[in-house]
């Protein structure tokens, strides 16, 4: 059976279509090969890149923003902004430094992304 | 033991406690809101009225041609903003014009000032964008507008300066006489004093109910009404009423004292003394009827809309005097021209409590004065870098639509009054008053509130009570003691 | 007096890439003033990612983004004064600023750049009716709060409007723990990026609901309730599909404003249709010397086009301080059928290198549906695009050549069926 979806790799946001092929899927109406890659991923592990904020000692402000470096997966998000909510840092922060190394086992690491 | 306990701190309470702030009295002024002028007196029409409008005869006639006559020498002693900017009744057609006859012959009588009759092509002259449907006005050059609350906070901090006590968060729950005074049981404990004004505004009845006085009741009249951006001033600097038709009062359009245009207000009476929401069908209704006085009500300029309820009483008076509870003095049922009236009713009360017996000797440290806010947007160039080079906080702009510095924001909360609400500094200072209405301010005033008072962020309140507008840190490390910046 | 061949009012992205681009092309003396305490303007609170796809493509965060323009101004020899507020520029282009640190100043300027940005439509300015309890706040002040002060601002929370920061938030609140109701929207379309509906609102089962609004806010103290209710197709509440919702916030996102305050008090009229400064293709304005891009100008979907816009306002500026910058225009544009409002509204032809892109925003959803470019009645160019959205701005590119055949005079967009 087809199935429909909107890719959100970008802000174009392309109407996709899926229809199962083999083990995978064929995805038609995607402008750009991110989008087959992001609907088959949608279809098996969902993923999303997580921007939140954490706590900052002797910033500018009391927190800074930070986000996953790649997609993991979606059923983590809350799991990921549970770790983000006890992380102090301590200023001065570069953009990129390392929050957490491998959240939640992911291979993915969180980093700043403002200096502070 | 108080000499004096004023229940209430709108501008009556205020009013009073400035004056009796005259004289070797302990006085205290008990408000259950956060801060002073937080219901009638927050949203009302601001006008300091001529004074012929108001039957003669009535306590409202004797009162607001004085009360109106005092206004210029009170902004000069505490610059709360006054600006007698004339008025106008508009009459649309003939049989409207007797009206203004009646209003300038009552005028006269009440002892009003700047009375003239003025044909329609005249009163255009004047404001030009009046409509050309006005055939006839009366003109008014003693009228003008105020800001009700910067008043009621100026009066309250001037009493305040000169040791009457403020106590916000103060409820009235009940009122014992005892012997020869009275205990007022509050949500802070008992207080004592020897003579009570009920100033409760909406509640007044039932602060004198509990005296056992209650032979009038407070039916709460409600006023809704649209604020104009400042770029709509142009549309009139005078105010202009409508000549009364059918028994209804019309709309009024009117500058704000800052140079806003304000409309409104409708006039109905409603169950709910605390009900202040505003209605979509009143405000077009509004914006119609004030459409008739001038040709351009641009509602695309509204900025704000807000309503307020007047204490009318159902004696169609004010309520002023003492009770057969001796000691005990109502002043209630103050409606329009309440603001008006206000300070020619304080010195009233004064004489009243003379008459009781109260002893009322001359305070020789009594300062008349109150300091002016020094107000960047007002000042030329030397005088801001000279004030910045002293107080750097007057560089820093906070309230970006009505250039509001940090220094008046620190000034506001340290002039004798405590401060823990956003509108209590938004009153004193207009911050957050613009067309962005507190989006980028909102925050970094309750920075400095906090900085200022020790105060949490979460403790901050809109307007009092219940008003809280932030829940909680974002993330568990700043609740467990992660730094402010 | 403090002197400079250009002096930058606004320090975001708009500001930044016109002064950039201005030393790029050997502007050296460069004022870059910001009212914040840092660089970046709003950016640095939409630390969301998605931007600068067009731009660097690559998807960054909103403080990224505003940080690759903040090293490369730091690579040069641009001033810029933080925590510093212009109050206003006079006729002979003296900008007249305060800052805690530097008081009062008179800064002589060659040539001046707006990018003031803009600010968010207010409850007043929607006139949403009820009570007036805290809670009720534009969506950008909850994100300032969250993102930037670390606070939560509600726990259960109702949001008017479908505006992408509307959107984003709804996500945002989510992810720290609040829940959010719905997102209603008067409109029968969303005015946010599909892909916002999609990974903010569909991932978290949040329901939009189209042509619906809030008819009354409840609560005394503190936001307690909202009534909602399906609106007809002359945006009437129809009285029937009242609901109450329970909440203590309501988040509005229901426009931007660009803010032109200091713009009209230089006298320069601000059009009706865009509410910013009427502009060239170089964004110059009508007051010589004077130009302005970014959100002050209209307002973008895409932060990558305010970089885009700022960089045209620079390269302005430089032909301006060398002397090359024609006046008078060829072409005015003018929008009719369907489109709103187009930018730039003129061109100077001998200023422009090789096209000229044409900002414009449609009125309502089209499909199967062009954008089409007229001279009287003649077809200059068209622009074909699976579908038109309000809430995605159009970018209309048009050679020189095409231009240069035409006659001086009007260009007229408008939005024709297939």
């Amino acid at each position: 059976m087809a199935k429909e979806m909107t890719c959100i790799v970008c802000p174009i946001g392309c109407q996709l279509t899926l229809e199962p092929e083999g083990e995978s899927f064929a995805v038609f109406g995607n402008k750009c090969p991110r989008g087959k890659k992001y609907a088959i991923e949608e279809m098996i592990a969902p993923k999303r890149v997580i921007t939140s904020t954490v706590a900052v000692d002797q910033g500018m402000y009391p927190v800074i923003s930070v986000k996953t470096q790649a997609p993991v997966p979606k059923e983590l998000i809350f799991d990921v902004m549970q770790d983000l909510s006890s992380v102090l840092m301590k200023a001065p922060i570069q953009v990129g430094d390392v929050v957490i190394k491998n959240v939640q086992g992911t291979g993915v690491d969180v980093v700043a992304t403002r200096n502070a | 033991m108080l000499d004096v306990c004023i229940v209430g701190g709108g501008v009556i309470g205020t009013a009073i406690s400035r004056e009796l702030s005259r004289y070797q009295l302990k006085v205290r002024v008990v408000e259950r809101n956060e801060d002073v002028a937080t219901e009638t007196t927050k949203a009302n029409s601001g006008i300091v009225h001529g004074g012929y409008d108001a039957a003669h005869g009535k306590l409202k006639g004797f009162f607001s041609a004085k009360g109106n006559a005092m206004y210029p020498q009170l902004e000069e002693e505490l610059h709360f903003g006054f600006r007698q900017t004339g008025s106008f009744v508009v009459a649309f057609n003939e049989g409207q014009e007797p009206e203004l006859d009646r209003l300038l012959e009552n005028g006269i009588k009440n002892g009003a000032r700047g009375l003239e009759i003025i044909s329609g092509d005249r009163a255009r002259e004047m404001e030009p964008h009046l409509s050309k449907s006005v055939t006839k006005a009366l003109y008014c050059s003693t009228a003008g507008v105020t800001s009700p609350y910067e008043l009621s906070v100026a009066l309250a901090e001037n009493a305040a300066k000169n040791g009457v006590e403020y106590s916000f968060y103060t409820e009235v729950n009940g009122i014992e006489k005892v012997e020869d005074h009275f205990i007022l049981h509050t949500s802070k404990g008992p207080v004592e004093a020897k003579v009570v004004i009920n100033a409760a505004g909406l509640y007044a009845d039932r602060i004198s109910a509990m005296i056992g006085e209650d032979d009038f009741t407070i039916n709460p009249r409600q006023g809704q009404y649209v604020l104009l951006d400042k770029d709509q001033a142009f549309m009139t600097d005078t105010v202009i009423f409508q000549a009364p038709e059918n028994g209804s009062k019309g709309v009024l359009v009117t500058p704000t004292v800052h140079h806003n245009i304000l409309v409104g207000p409708n006039s109905d009476y409603i169950d709910e003394k605390n009900d202040v929401a505003t209605t979509s069908d009143v405000i077009a209704k509004i914006l119609k009827a004030g459409s008739k006085s001038i040709d351009a009500i641009n509602t695309r300029k509204v900025i704000r809309s807000f309503s307020g309820n007047r204490a009318s009483s159902d004696r169609g008076d004010f309520i002023i005097g003492e009770t057969k509870v001796k000691g005990f003095v109502n002043v209630a049922g103050i409606e329009s021209p309440g603001l008006t009236s206000a300070p020619a009713i304080a010195i009233h009360v004064a004489d009243i409590l003379k008459e009781m017996g109260l002893e009322l000797t001359a305070d020789p440290n009594f300062d008349p004065t109150r300091k002016p806010y020094k107000r960047i947007a007002d000042m030329e160039a030397e005088e801001l870098n000279n004030l910045i080079a002293e107080e750097p906080a007057y560089g820093r702009v906070i309230c970006r639509c009505e250039s509001i510095s940090e220094g008046e924001i620190v000034d506001a909360i340290h002039r004798g009054l405590p401060i823990t609400s956003v509108d209590a500094i938004k009153k004193r200072t207009r911050a957050g008053m613009g067309r962005c209405q507190g989006g980028f301010c909102a925050p970094r005033v309750m920075e400095i509130i906090s900085r200022e008072t020790g105060l949490s962020m979460e403790e901050i309140t809109k307007q009092g009570e219940g008003s809280y507008l932030l829940t909680k840190r974002s993330k568990d490390a700043l609740e467990k003691g992660g730094q402010d910046a | 007096m403090l002197k400079y061949e250009l002096v930058v009012i606004g320090g975001g992205p708009a500001g930044l890439s016109a002064a950039v681009e201005a030393y790029e092309q050997g502007v050296r003396k460069i004022l870059i003033l910001e009212r914040d305490k840092e660089l970046g303007g709003i950016l640095n609170q939409c630390i969301h990612n998605g931007f600068g796809l067009h731009r660097f493509k690559e998807e960054l965060t909103g403080p990224e983004y505003s940080l690759r323009y903040i090293d490369l101004v730091k690579d040069t020899t641009i001033e810029t004064l933080t925590d510093t507020m212009v109050l206003e520029i006079s006729e002979q282009k003296v900008v007249r600023a305060i800052s805690a640190e530097r008081g009062y100043m008179e800064i002589e300027a060659k040539a001046v750049v707006f990018s003031m940005g803009c600010r968010e439509r207010t409850r007043g300015a929607i006139q949403l009716q009820g009570d007036r309890p805290a809670g009720v706040f534009t969506a950008g002040t909850a994100q300032r709060f969250i993102n930037m002060e670390g606070y939560m601002p509600g726990k259960r929370v109702v949001i008017l409007g479908s505006g992408d920061i509307g959107l984003i938030m709804a996500r945002r609140m989510t992810f720290e723990g609040a829940k959010v109701e719905a997102v209603c929207e008067l409109m029968p379309y969303s005015n946010g990026l599909t892909r916002n509906i999609v990974q903010c609102l569909d991932d978290y089962d949040i329901p939009l609901m189209l042509s619906h609004t809030i008819v009354k806010v409840h609560g005394k103290a503190r936001v307690e309730g909202v009534t909602i209710a399906k609106v007809d197709e002359n945006f009437k509440p129809i009285p029937e599909s009242f609901k109450r919702i329970d909440c203590d916030t309501v988040l509005l996102s229901v426009g931007l404003i660009p803010e032109n305050e200091i713009t009209q008090n230089a006298g320069i009229a601000v059009d009706t249709r865009t509410s910013g400064p009427k502009v060239g293709e170089l964004r110059q304005t009508e007051m010589e010397g004077v130009f302005a891009c970014g959100n002050v100008v209209h307002v973008h979907d895409l932060v990558d086009f305010v970089s885009e816009e700022g960089a045209l306002s620079g390269k302005g500026v430089a032909k301006y301080l060398k002397g090359e910058l024609e006046t008078t225009p060829n072409f005015s544009t003018a929008n009719s059928d369907g489109i709103g409002y187009v930018v730039p509204q003129t061109v100077n032809l001998s200023n422009v290198d090789d096209q000229v892109t044409f900002y414009m925003r449609v009125r309502s959803v089209y499909d199967k549906h062009i954008v089409r470019a007229y001279q009287g009645d003649t077809l200059i160019a068209e622009k074909k695009e699976r579908k038109f959205l309000p809430a995605e701005m159009v970018n209309f590119k048009i050679k020189k050549e095409i231009l240069a055949n035409l006659a001086d005079g009007e260009i007229r967009f408008v939005v024709e069926e297939v």
